[in-house]
Order: C-alpha cells, then structure tokens, then sequence
C-alpha cells in the first residue's frame, strides 16, 4: 500500500486536489445563487430567499434537491444524442477552464511533496490560451442546446449565442494581447511575477497601463458568460428562457452550473490579468497589512454571532453562532500562526479581487437593462473590437519606445 | 517518442478518409467539412515533420494553413448560403442548372 | 508500450474514428460534431509533439471559430438529412479506389524514406511559442502581411455574396 501511495503520488495528488476544488467549486456556485439573489433583493428593497434556513442559507440546498426530483422531459423530435450531449459539454467545459487557474503562489510543503494550489502544473507555458481554447469551445453547449431542442425560441437563442459568442471572443482576445505584451509570456504566474512593485503594489497592476484593455476585455468577458447586460441568447421576455428553453430538472442545472463557473473563471482572469493576482495593493514593507484577513474575519465571525443569538427560528439561534463561532476561530488561527498567516496573503488577496469582480457581476444584473440585438452586434464589431487593436497598437508603441530610449 | 511515421500514416489515413468524405458525401455543407479535414490532416503531418527535423518551419506553415482555411470558410460559407437561397437545397445534385 | 504511445494510439483512434463518422453520419450537424472530434484528437497530437502553440490555435481557430461557423451555418438553413440518390451512391466505388490507391501510394513513399526520417529524428524537437513567433515575423513576415491581405479580401467576399440585394 505505502509503496503504491510512493510511487502514485503525484497521480493521487492531482485527483484529490480535482475532487477539492469541484466541491469547493460546486458549493460556491450554490452560494453564488443565493447572494446573487440576495443582492438583487435587496437592490430592489425585498428580501430575497429567507424562509429555508436562517437568512435563506439552505435556499441552496433547497435549490439543488427541487432539481434533482423534477421531471425530465425531452421534447418529441428532440436530437436525442445532441440534446443530452449539450449540457454535458456545457458543464465540462465550464469546470475545466477553472483547472487552469493559479490560486497561490507558494506551494504547500506536504508528505515530502510540494503541492501547489490549482491543478493545472506552474509552469504550463499556454496558460492563458488554454483557457481561450477551452472557452472557444463553449460555444458549441450553448448553440448545440438550441439546435437540438427542435424547438423555436431555443434555436433563436442558439443562433444568437453563437453569433454573439464569436464576435465577442475577437474582442476578449484582442483586448489581452497588451497585457501578453508587457508580460512577454503566456503563463498566468509569469504575468502576475511581472505586476509586483516595489512602491505601492496597487501601482504595479496592469490595470493603469492597460485601462483600455482592461474595459474591453471585462464587456467582452460579460458577453461571452452571456450574464446581463448580454444575456439574449436567454432574454426571458423575447425567447421564454432562450437556447434552455426545452431543459428541465438536472440538464438545466447543468447549464446553470457552467453559467456561474464561467463567470467564476472571468473574474479570476480579470484578477489575474488586470489586477495583480495574488499580490497587494499595499507596499511590502506595511507587514501589518498582513493582519487584514483577520481584521476582516474576527469581526465578521463575531457579528454573525451576535446576528444568531437574536434570530427568530431556533434552527437559527444554533446554526448562525455556529458558523460564527468557526469563522472567527479561523481568523484566531491565522493571527496565533504567523507561518500560516504568510502562506494565506496570496490567497487572501486573490480571493478577495475575484468576490469584488462577482459582487460587480450582480450589481450590473440589478441595473442595467439589456441590450437590443442590433446593438449588440454594433457595439462588438464597431466600438469594443477598434478599441482593444488601438490599445494593442499604443501598447506595442510604448513598448517599443521603452525598448529604444527608455531606462536600460 | 512516438515515431515519425506513425503520425505520417494517420495523416495518410485521415486524408484519405477526407478525399473518399468530398466524393461521397452530397450535403454541399459536409463536403466542405472533407476539405477541412484534409487540411487537417496536412497539417498533422507538417508539425510531425518539424518535430522530426527539429525546425520550427513546418509549425508556422500550420498558422499560414490556419488561416488560409478561416478565410477558406469565410467565402465558402457565403457561397453555401447564396446557394441555399437561390436553390432552397443544399444537395449539390440539386444544383446542376446554369440557369435558375 | 510507454506512455506517449499509449496517448498517440488512443488519440490516433480517436481521429479515425471522427473521420469515419463525418462520412457515416447523414445529419450535417452530426458530421460536424464528429470534424470538431478529429480537430481536439490533433490538438491533443500537436501537444504530445510539445508544439504547443500550434495545439493551442487548432483548437482557438479551428474547432472555435471556423467550426462555430458551419454549426452556425447549418442552423441557419436548417439543414435536414442527407439525401442519396442511386447515382451519388455509385460514386463512392471510384472514392473508395481513388483513396486505396492514395494510401498505397502514400504507404509506400514512407516505406521508401523511413530511414531518413528516422536519422533526422536525432537532431531532437524544439518548440517554443518564441521561435514560432520570432520566425513568423522575421523569416516570414512577408507571407505573414500577405495572409492579412488574404483575410481582408475574404471579408469583403463574404461580405458581397451574403448581401441581399436591394430591390
């Protein structure tokens, strides 16, 4: 056994870390639902789900069993293999894009092994094009869905998508190729090496030189997640719910599922991209910014302490001090370790970036209406594509101009 | 390693099927899907052989490939739709008049 | 067997096996999704050979957009299932000929030269997205701004031939 652990290391490293992060994966998308729905609420004063659990915490759960238990029909004339084969791919694609992002910098040093956060190894060299690739192919759920429903409104929706997601992806990768330059690699952690400062670290983003870019990349990033204000391929008031029309139960929580993870992977891209990774916005030598994840839990843990004593329900009266009670004992940990208050900064950082970028997502859904589909089209190929060769070209000239006359 | 030749001989194997595909096949579409698996094909066989002399040459000729094809399926494509709509078929035994 | 074999016949099946189902299956749609098969199962042969960029652009280009396009082509005309007649039937006699005789012929031109490809072997793969592109924009360059050229005027062709005419 011990030898077949030994010699199978790497191999059983790799499937552990795949199940970890599908889990975490999966459990956030879940609570992506409900604070998307939460949000929302409470943008157009409601409540939101607050009736499963205390403050709506179960809704979730309550969510992922209603679609488990509902009837799964497929529509007569249905394209049986394309039907079922859509969502699949959907999902698939949507969680292996996820793989290839880095979520820390510093390997864990564990069993003698150096076990790194992220799946994909260090030092893939394609890193982002892979995940242009595996997006590229992401079309094919959503436009293969609407075909084989046989069904009006989800071809309407599938050839809306398809068309939408082709223009759009011209945009998305034009709009890198200025960070690509200034990087000089293609490798997510050479980017992110390549942000660090050694003033203020927020000044070392790519963000400042690179707004332009940045502004193309995140209106492109939003259509190609099909996320409001791009979201016709579903407009609920012109195509019933779109290319997901004719889906029910599991097979539409599949493409649910891939919907939020890919805008999960668009703001870590954006973080990585744009926005330093994993590093900080402040000086190096401000250690005591390294206290914030704690400054950040310790209160948040207490007070949802103080929230659970006073709740209505008595489920919540034990659950909510519960959780309040571990996350401020997790805050606890990282002050009495300062080894493990070290290793959790990078995470920290880029944790928190890609919550604001999720936050940003659903604030758009809470105000912006959607656009017309001739608009669509117009902004895309002649606003936002012009824009992203322009910053490429001015990016390619600063460049060039450093290389000449600037500081050896 | 995996040999030379074996990739050779998929890329035979695979354009082969990419011909018998163009002369089978009478969807105007999936004809036009023979061609690109034939370039594909080809191109197998140049990064097997850049690969093999250990030049990068062959590697850019896939790009030039690359692209050539896109603009391929561009035109082709328009063409395919002009069809569709003078002819209401996409069968090309259907459009075998000069004249509409 | 090692391992690099292992994933070259499983991927090398893979494409066969795609090929075959563009010419057996009878609804477009099918025959594309196999095409889009054969096209990963190279992507997955380019990254074996460690030409990586090129893996990278297969898939982004080909099964991405150009792929892309002929779905979306084919949802557009609705395209319903192939029709044969007796005599397009007949026509796969000559096909299946011409493509033995192109195999063979091809078979034995590798048996013919496997020895110089074998030595050339040697020499050993480099491959790195710095060559391609640093040759891409030296050696090549020209060819390079020609292809730019080429994309232009297919834009505009496909531009002209899909445009209803005003009346």
């Amino acid at each position: 056994m011990s030898t077949f652990l030994s010699s199978n290391a790497e191999l059983i490293i790799s499937l552990v870390k795949i199940a970890l992060l599908l889990f975490i994966v999966l459990t956030v998308n879940a609570y992506l639902t409900w604070f998307e729905r939460k949000v929302v609420a409470h943008m157009q004063s409601r409540w939101g789900p607050h009736r499963v659990g205390p403050h709506g915490l179960l809704q979730p759960l309550a969510d992922g069993v209603k679609f488990l238990f509902k009837e799964d029909p497929t529509p007569a004339g249905a394209d049986k293999f394309v039907y079922y084969l859509a969502p699949l791919l959907a999902l698939a694609l949507a969680l292996t894009s996820i793989a290839i992002i880095p979520f820390g910098p510093d390997p864990i040093h564990l069993f003698g092994h150096d076990i790194y956060l992220g799946i994909a190894p260090p030092d893939l060299n394609i890193g982002i094009l892979a995940l242009f690739a595996i997006t590229a192919l992401g079309v094919y759920g959503i436009a293969l869905a609407g075909w084989s429903s046989n069904s009006k409104y989800p071809l309407l929706g599938g050839l809306r998508s398809s068309a939408q997601m082709i223009s759009y992806e011209l945009s998305l990768t034009m709009s890198v190729v200025g960070v690509l330059l200034i990087a000089g690699s293609f490798n997510l952690k050479d980017i992110i090496a390549n942000q660090t400062s050694t003033k203020w670290g927020i000044f070392g983003w790519n963000i400042f030189p690179q707004l332009l870019g940045f502004i193309c990349f995140f209106i492109a990033a939003i259509a190609e997640t099909n996320r409001v204000p791009f979201d016709l391929p579903e407009a609920e008031s012109e195509l019933v719910a779109g290319f997901h029309t004719e889906y029910a139960s599991f097979k539409f929580a599949m493409f649910f599922i891939a919907e939020y993870t890919s805008m999960i992977t668009v703001s870590c891209l954006c973080t990585i991209m744009f926005f330093g990774g994993w590093l900080s916005p402040f000086p190096a030598s401000w250690t005591f910014t390294h206290y914030l994840p704690s400054a950040i839990l310790l209160p948040f843990g207490l007070w949802v302490i103080w929230d659970g004593i006073r709740y209505e329900t008595i489920f919540g009266r034990i659950i909510l001090p519960a959780v309040g009670t571990a996350i401020t004992a997790l805050g606890a940990v990282f002050i009495l370790f300062p080894d493990v208050n070290t290793f959790i900064q990078g995470p920290f950082w880029l944790l928190s970036k890609i919550f604001i970028f999720l936050f940003i997502y659903v604030w758009m859904r809470g105000t912006l209406p959607r656009f017309r589909y001739d608009q669509l089209m117009a902004f895309g190929w002649k606003l936002l594509l012009p824009a992203s060769i322009v910053n490429v070209i001015i990016t390619s000239f600063v460049i060039l101009a450093k290389m000449q006359w600037g500081p050896k | 390693m995996v040999p030379t030749n074996y990739y050779v001989i998929l890329s035979a194997i695979l354009f082969g099927l990419g011909v018998f595909a163009f002369v089978f096949k009478r969807n105007i579409i999936t004809i036009f899907m023979s061609i690109e698996l034939m370039l594909n094909a080809v191109n197998l066989a140049f990064v097997a052989f850049s690969q093999a002399l250990g030049k990068l040459d062959g590697q850019v000729f896939v790009l030039f490939v690359i692209v050539v094809a896109a603009a391929e399926a561009a035109v082709g494509l328009g063409i395919i739709i002009l069809i569709a709509r003078n002819r209401q078929s996409l069968n090309v035994e259907r459009v075998d008049l000069l004249k509409l | 067997m090692t391992a690099p074999l292992v994933v070259f016949f499983v991927l090398a099946a893979l494409a066969i096996l795609g090929a075959l189902s563009l010419i057996w299956q009878k609804h477009p749609i099918h025959s594309a999704l196999s095409l889009i098969v054969v096209m990963v199962a190279l992507a997955g042969l380019y990254l074996l050979m460690g030409a990586e960029f090129v893996a990278a652009v297969q898939i982004i280009v080909y099964s991405g957009a150009i792929m892309v396009l002929f779905v979306l082509v084919i949802m557009l005309l609705n395209a319903g299932i192939e029709e044969h007649t007796s005599i397009s039937k007949l026509a796969g006699v000559p096909g299946l000929l011409l493509v033995i005789a192109l195999a063979g012929f091809i078979a034995a031109t590798i048996a013919r030269s496997s020895e110089t490809v074998q030595a050339a072997m040697q020499t050993g793969a480099i491959s790195s997205t710095k060559g391609i592109s640093n040759m891409v924009f030296r050696d090549f360059v020209y060819p390079f701004e020609l292809t730019s050229f080429l994309i232009l005027v297919a834009i505009m062709g496909a531009l002209v031939l899909a445009q209803r005419e005003k009346s």
